[in-house]
C-alpha cells in the first residue's frame, strides 16, 4: 500500500519533471531555432561558459538569465481588473495542460523484483476521453485572462481564442475517433502496445500507416489549439498588442508561456502515442530485438526500458520542433480563413475519415 | 474512505451550486457552474462511472459552459441588482419556491428511509467505454437515435435563426 503510494508519487513527479524540462528544451529551440530560420544570431547575452565553445549556444541566456529576469519583474495587476480571476487565469492556463500528461504512457512496464510498474501515471480505460476533457478545460485560462483584465485588447483576444479553440476541438476529436476505431480501444497504453506489432513482419504497425489523414488533421488542429502561428489570432500582436495576456507581466506572463510550451508537448505526445508508435522502438520487444528474418538479440530489461523512454522523448522533441518550424515559417491566417479551414475543410475531412475507416473495418469483417 | 470522500465532495458540490445561484456577477456564476459540473464528474469517478465522468467534463464543463461564458462576455452583462424585478421575475420566484419545496420534501422522504431504491448490481467493466456503448447501442438504441434527431432539429433551427439575423 505504502509502496504503491510512493511509486505513484514518483511517477507523477517524473512526468511533471519531464514536461517541465521538455518545455525548457523547447524554449531554447524556439529562441535559437527561430534565429537559425531567420538568419539571425539570436540569444547571445550572458555567455558565461562561452570560452569553452567556438560558438555561442545561448543556453545560459535562454534557460537561466531570461527566466530569472521574468520571475523577478514587477507583477502589475490593472486597477480595474478582477483581482481573483486575473490571478486564476494563468493557473488555469497551465494546470489542465500538465495533468493531461497523466494519461500518456512514457514507456512499457518496468519490472523491479516481483513488482511490475506501468510507466504511465493513470492507466485509464477512457484515456483519450480524459485527455480531450482536460485539454477542453484549457480554454478557460484564455477566456478568463481576456475577461478579467478588463481591457479591450485582452477581451478581443480572449473571445477569439475561445471561438478558435472550440472550433478546432471538434476536428481534433473526430480525427482521434478515426484512430480509436482503427485500434478498437480508448486506452492509450493498449494503443501503444498495439503499435509494437508489424505489418507483414517488416513494417512497424504505427498508427500513421492506418490513419494518415487523421494524423494530418490532428496535427493541424493541435497547432490551432496551441494558438500559435499560423493560428495566433488570439495573440495577434499586430492588432491586439498581445491579445489575451496583454495585461500580464512577470511570472504570470511566464506561466502563460509555460502553458504554451506544455501544450505543444502534449499535442506532440498525443500524436506520438496515437500515430508514431508511442514509446515503441521498431523490432524491440520486452526481451530484446527481433529483426525480420528471424534474427534475435537479447537485451537486459533496464536497457529496453531506457531505450523506450528515449524513443518517446525523441519522437516528442521532433514533433515539437516541427511545430516550432511551422511557427517561424508561415504567415498568420485571416480570421475568416481560420474559421473556413476549421469548419469547412478539417471537419468534413475528419468525418470522411471516420466513414471510410468504418467502412473498411466492416468490409474486413473485424469486430 | 469512500464515505469521507463523498461527504467532502457533496459539500463542495453544494457550495459551488449555491454560488451559481447566489453570486450577483454572471461571469462568476457561470464559473461556479463549471466547478459544479467538474466536481460532479469527480463524483461519477467515485461511482466507477469513468466514461460518464470524462464526457461530463468534455461536453458540459469544457464545451457548453465555454459557450455560456462566451455569450455572457459578448453581451457584457453587468452585476445584477437582486432587488430588481418585474412580473416575469415574480413568476420565476414562485416557480423556484414551489420546485425547491417539492425537492426538499422528496429529500426528507428519502432521508427518512421511505421510497429509497437499492442500487442496481454492477457488472464487471461497469462504467467503462464498452459497457456504456453496449447498452447505448442495444437496449437504448431507439431513445439514443431519437435524441440525435432532436439535436439535428436544434442545429437546423439554430442555422435558420442565425440566417434571419444576417438579412
Amino acid at each position: 500500500m505504502l509502496a504503491d503510494l510512493a511509486i505513484s508519487t514518483v511517477k507523477a513527479l517524473v512526468v511533471l519533471m519531464t514536461v517541465l524540462s521538455l518545455s525548457a528544451a523547447l524554449l531554447w529551440v524556439e529562441r535559437k531555432g527561430s534565429a537559425l530560420i531567420q538568419d539571425r544570431i539570436g540569444a547571445n547575452r550572458a555567455n558565461i561558459f562561452g570560452g569553452l565553445l567556438p560558438f555561442n549556444l545561448g543556453l545560459v541566456n535562454t534557460l537561466v538569465a531570461d527566466p530569472i529576469k521574468m520571475f523577478t519583474k514587477e507583477d502589475v495587476v490593472p486597477v480595474s481588473a478582477d483581482k481573483v480571476l486575473h490571478f486564476l487565469a494563468p493557473c488555469l492556463a497551465v494546470f489542465p495542460v500538465i495533468v493531461t500528461f497523466a494519461a500518456i504512457p512514457l514507456g512499457d512496464v518496468l519490472v523491479i523484483g516481483d513488482r511490475t510498474i506501468n510507466l504511465q501515471v493513470a492507466d485509464l480505460n477512457v484515456g483519450i476521453l480524459y485527455v480531450l476533457a482536460m485539454s477542453s478545460l484549457g480554454v478557460y485560462g484564455v477566456v478568463l485572462a481576456g475577461w478579467a483584465s478588463n481591457s479591450r485588447w485582452a477581451l478581443l483576444g480572449g473571445i477569439r481564442g475561445s471561438a478558435q479553440m472550440i472550433s478546432y476541438e471538434i476536428a481534433m476529436g473526430l480525427a482521434l475517433i478515426g484512430a480509436v476505431m482503427a485500434f478498437g480501444t480508448l486506452d492509450l497504453q493498449a494503443i501503444a502496445r498495439a503499435q509494437g506489432e508489424t505489418i507483414a513482419g517488416v513494417i512497424p504497425a504505427w498508427g500513421i500507416l492506418y490513419q494518415p489523414l487523421a494524423f494530418l488533421i490532428f496535427l493541424i488542429a493541435g497547432i490551432a489549439e496551441t494558438k500559435r502561428v499560423p493560428f495566433d489570432l488570439p495573440e495577434g500582436e499586430s492588432e491586439l498588442t498581445s491579445g489575451f495576456f496583454t495585461e500580464y507581466s512577470g511570472s504570470k506572463q511566464a506561466a502563460f508561456m509555460l502553458g504554451d510550451f506544455a501544450e505543444i508537448i502534449v499535442v506532440s505526445g498525443l500524436a506520438t502515442t496515437l500515430f508514431l508508435g508511442a514509446w515503441q522502438v521498431p523490432f524491440l520487444a520486452r526481451d530484446g530485438w527481433h529483426f525480420p528474418g528471424g534474427i534475435s538479440l537479447a537485451m537486459p530489461h533496464l536497457a529496453v526500458v531506457v531505450l523506450q523512454l528515449v524513443s518517446f522523448v525523441v519522437k516528442v522533441l521532433i514533433l515539437s520542433s516541427f511545430q516550432i518550424l511551422v511557427r517561424w515559417s508561415l504567415p498568420r491566417y485571416r480570421y475568416d480563413q481560420l474559421m473556413n479551414l476549421g469548419w469547412k475543410s478539417l471537419l468534413p475531412l475528419a468525418l470522411l475519415n471516420v466513414m471510410v475507416t468504418g467502412t473498411i473495418i466492416v468490409l474486413l469483417g473485424r469486430s | 474512505m469512500g464515505t469521507v470522500a463523498f461527504a467532502l465532495l457533496a459539500f463542495l458540490v453544494l457550495a459551488s451550486a449555491l454560488t451559481v445561484v447566489l453570486h450577483p456577477n454572471p461571469v462568476k456564476s457561470a464559473l461556479a457552474l463549471v466547478l459544479t459540473l467538474f466536481l460532479l464528474a469527480v463524483t461519477f469517478v467515485l461511482l466507477e462511472a469513468h466514461m460518464i465522468a470524462a464526457l461530463q467534463v468534455l461536453v458540459y464543463a469544457g464545451a457548453i459552459m465555454v459557450l455560456f461564458l462566451f455569450v455572457i462576455m459578448l453581451l457584457n452583462l453587468q452585476t445584477e441588482d437582486p432587488e430588481a424585478g418585474g412580473p416575469a421575475r415574480t413568476g420565476l420566484r414562485v416557480a423556484a419556491w414551489v420546485g425547491g419545496v417539492a425537492l426538499a420534501a422528496q429529500l426528507v422522504r428519502l432521508a427518512l428511509g421511505r421510497g429509497a431504491v437499492a442500487p442496481a448490481p454492477t457488472s464487471p467493466g461497469f462504467g467503462g467505454a464498452e459497457a456504456v456503448a453496449r447498452s447505448l447501442y442495444t437496449d437504448f438504441l431507439f431513445p439514443f437515435e431519437l435524441t440525435s434527431l432532436l439535436l439535428l432539429v436544434a442545429v437546423i433551427g439554430a442555422v435558420i435563426l442565425a440566417q434571419r439575423r444576417v438579412r
